[in-house]
């Protein structure tokens, strides 16, 4: 009995925390471009906005 | 499919008074842009690198999904229409959409998948906790614990089938308030009834209680809703990307030589425009003067760009491609060709949309029967004298027992077996009742080019040309993106031939490829006046009509001639035949001239075809056959069928087609054959016939279990075990779809 005490707030709260992950998500855009996603991964050239800008001002 | 195109009558002036340049404050404006041509993460690096460079821009974020770019810009230093034209000298065409109705049915994708995901949490912790009472039913588990796991199914049951159980309450009530019943009728009523009965258990602490049952159905329907509705939306924001072709910029020509910038909505008949190369023409017209390739393939569906000249008719949304030209205008804006076809497009889908599902069908003639059932077994039960209580646990537990588990998978669970099949054999179905209309069709109604023909041009003499001239053409062809040059290429590399790209090729527009050659004189690749066979009396008459492309090398030898053909698919003419001798009418209906189409048809083996159709002849066309009692089947490609496939009692398009009439069509077919076609409608018959099959399982069921129920036989656990054991031989029965052996 003991153990249900904190098993089965433990079981809910993990899957809570799935749940407001994928809402999180879905919240922030995340599965917007799913296309564009898959090719984004590959352009390892392309510098974050703000390290462009420092870049941009060095010069 | 539902397709709403909404055409918004105020968004080129909102376009045309969002302007930045007219507006003095600085705040940071976006815009949304649809990209025609990004396809590739290429594209979208691309365009998102020359904008970033570009002056005023604060942040770009491609979409290669939706094929839109969301940019943010400072409407001091730079406005929509620079930024189109920094995209358009990128090689990209873009066009702004009106972002007001954008986020609409985006919204409504959002909420679906929202409900979805709470209904899958509820619906995974609610069966954990089940799992537990069940195997506590065979050991020891104290009535507290048991009790305590109903309130937590409880807790978690009830907010969740208010919360995602709403689409089918609100579709339920809709279909109430216009006295009808739709399959959303029965749900709603057997979610409310478990869930509020299992509550009412619960507290008077019995054992057996079916919140896991009722947030299951929840969660394995929205799933079904979602994938429908988001197809709706991609079919959605297609058209608005459409729509968004025919607004834009164009340069018009006043009578006395001065330009001026005027939105497309402006445009009017009889106003000269001018059309730079790489620029969309805003309007069906005639050219004036100068003298291009046109790219047509929005409206056509023809990857050959078409040659014009003074005199010659262009059409609104096609690319003027290689020189600039001036175009007098004889249609605009909502008279134009393309303005047509989305209008065309928009009544046809409206047509569609009055079709009745087998599902709603069985659902109009199940729920009154279901509902009455109940109400007797409660009067009877009070007639006998058992108390109203009695009676009314009598009677939900009939409700119950018939809750239409089996019922709502018959069809679903078909489908699904169905789609996955065809998948794997290279046909995407994007209707969700696609295959219902598919299974009634009797007569297949082909579009010719880049339908029943593969759509780029391919290379029909090469026997007669020998390997020199063909690597020197060749080498010449590298330099050039026409279809022509391409299909000159691909023949010397299929017969093996080492080709060394030429250095210095000038490629003139609308007339061919020039090389000088270091020891003088030019080698030429192009039309017959660009060869100077016009004026070549060794050349007869006939072999210059039916050349297109020539190849005349330096020092002035003999001109050889290129010719090319449009081939069938390799299966075209089998296809055809597979499906006449089954029963099915076969009928061409093509846009192209009357020699092309009678020598497809007589190589595909097709008696019926008509030649030179409009859009809206097409449509005459499939009306004329519907009345002649014929359901008909609509294969086609181009923008041109897009409004014949939306108005087809069902439709299928290739994978080549334009993004347009692949929305516009039921599947899609991928790859080079035409076989899966048949494949489909013999998949589709058999969906229909094992829908049925389903219906008569889920109705034999009901039939033993109802008198049962109704008798009041039927402890809750038996209800239980019943309802299961009916969806799983539904759901077995279907996946035996995936294996079938099927002939058509």
């Amino acid at each position: 009995m003991t153990a249900l005490a904190w098993l089965i707030p433990a079981a809910l709260a993990l899957g809570l925390l799935g749940l407001v992950a994928f809402l999180w998500a879905l919240r922030t855009g995340q599965f917007e471009d799913l296309d564009g996603a898959a090719y984004r991964i590959l352009d390892d050239d392309e510098p974050p906005n703000e390290e462009r800008d420092r870049d941009g001002s060095q010069e | 499919m539902a397709f709403a195109v909404d055409i918004d009558p105020g968004a080129a002036e909102r376009t045309a008074t969002g302007e930045p340049l007219e507006r003095p404050q600085a705040k940071p404006e976006s815009a949304v842009l649809a990209i025609e041509n990004m396809n590739c993460g290429g594209c979208m690096r691309k365009i998102e690198r020359v904008l970033e460079d570009a002056p005023g821009i604060a942040s770009v974020r491609a979409n290669l999904s939706a094929k839109r770019v969301t940019v943010a810009f400072d409407p001091q230093n730079t406005g929509t229409e620079t930024i189109i034209q920094t995209l358009a000298e990128a090689g990209f065409r873009a066009a702004n959409l009106a972002h007001n109705n954008l986020d609409d049915s985006n919204r409504a994708d959002r909420d679906l998948l929202r409900r979805l995901a709470v209904a899958g949490f509820a619906a995974a912790n609610i069966m954990l906790l089940s799992v537990s009472v069940w195997a506590g039913l065979a050991s020891d588990m104290d009535a507290e614990i048991q009790s305590l796991f109903h309130w937590l199914s409880a807790l978690i049951a009830i907010p969740t089938v208010a919360y995602s159980g709403q689409p089918f309450f609100r579709s339920a009530a809709t279909a109430l308030n216009a006295w009808r019943l739709n399959m959303d009728v029965p749900i709603s009523l057997a979610l409310l009834l478990a869930t509020g009965m299992s509550l009412v258990q619960t507290m008077r602490g019995t054992e057996h209680v079916y919140f896991d049952a009722s947030v299951s159905l929840v969660f394995f329907l929205l799933i079904g809703r979602y994938l429908d509705q988001s197809l709706r939306s991609r079919a959605k924001g297609a058209a608005q990307n459409l729509i968004g072709m025919k607004s834009g910029w164009a340069t018009v020509v006043a009578d006395d030589g001065t330009t001026e910038r005027l939105p497309a909505r402006a445009l009017l008949p009889g106003m000269r425009v001018l059309v730079a190369a790489g620029e969309r023409i805003f309007v069906d017209g005639v050219i004036q003067s100068g003298r291009t390739d046109i790219d047509e393939q929005l409206i056509t569906g023809e990857s050959v760009p078409r040659s014009a000249g003074h005199g010659d008719q262009v059409f609104a949304g096609t690319v003027c491609l290689t020189a600039p030209i001036e175009v007098k205008a004889t249609a605009a804006d909502n008279d134009t060709l393309l303005a047509e076809i989305t209008r065309l497009m928009e009544t046809a889908e409206q047509n569609k949309g009055r079709y009745v599902r087998l599902a709603d069908k069985a659902a109009a003639f199940y729920a009154p029967v279901v509902h009455t059932l109940g109400l007797v077994t409660f009067l009877a039960w009070m007639w006998v004298g058992a108390g109203w209580e009695a009676a009314l646990i009598t009677a939900i537990s009939v409700l119950i027992i018939t809750c239409p588990c089996a019922l709502a998978l018959a069809v679903p669970a078909v489908q699904v077996a169905a789609t996955s099949r065809l998948f794997n054999r290279g046909v995407i179905m994007t209707a969700a009742d696609g295959l219902e209309r598919l299974s009634e069709i009797d007569t297949i109604v082909f579009d010719k080019t880049g339908t029943l023909t593969k759509g780029t041009p391919e290379l029909m003499n090469g026997d007669e040309i020998s390997e020199e001239t063909l690597s020197a053409a060749a080498a010449l062809a590298t330099k050039s993106r026409h279809p022509y040059a391409q299909a000159v290429l691909r023949a010397a590399e299929a017969s093996g031939l080492r080709i060394v790209p030429a250095d210095e090729v000038i490629e003139t527009p609308g007339a061919g490829l020039t090389r000088r050659i270091s020891g003088g004189g030019e080698e030429r690749l192009g039309s017959a006046d660009w060869c100077g066979v016009d004026r070549d009396p060794s050349v007869a008459d006939d072999a210059r009509a039916a050349a297109s492309l020539w190849y005349r090398p330096a020092g002035g030898g003999a001109a050889t001639a290129f010719r090319f053909v449009d081939a069938l698919r390799a299966d075209a003419a089998d296809t055809v035949e597979a499906l006449r001798s089954t029963g099915f009418g076969v009928v061409l209906l093509s846009g192209d001239q009357e020699a092309a189409v009678k020598s497809a048809a007589a190589t595909a083996g097709i008696e019926d075809w008509f030649a030179r159709q409009r859009p809206d002849e097409k449509i005459g066309q499939l009306k004329r056959l519907e009345a002649e009692g014929r359901c008909v089947l609509m294969v086609g490609d181009g923008l041109n069928d897009a409004p014949a496939l939306a108005a087809a009692h069902a439709s299928i398009s290739p994978a080549s087609a334009v993004e347009v009439s692949q929305i516009a069509s039921d599947g899609i077919i991928q790859g080079l054959r035409l076989a899966p076609l048949t494949e489909t409608i013999a998949v589709a018959r058999r969906t229909r016939r094992m829908s049925l099959q389903n219906f008569a399982i889920a109705a034999t069921y009901n039939a033993i279990c109802i008198p049962l129920a109704m008798a009041g036989f039927v402890t809750p656990l038996i209800a239980a075990i019943a309802m299961s054991a009916s969806s799983i031989v539904v759901t077995a029965n279907a996946l035996r779809l995936t294996t079938a052996k099927l002939k058509l």
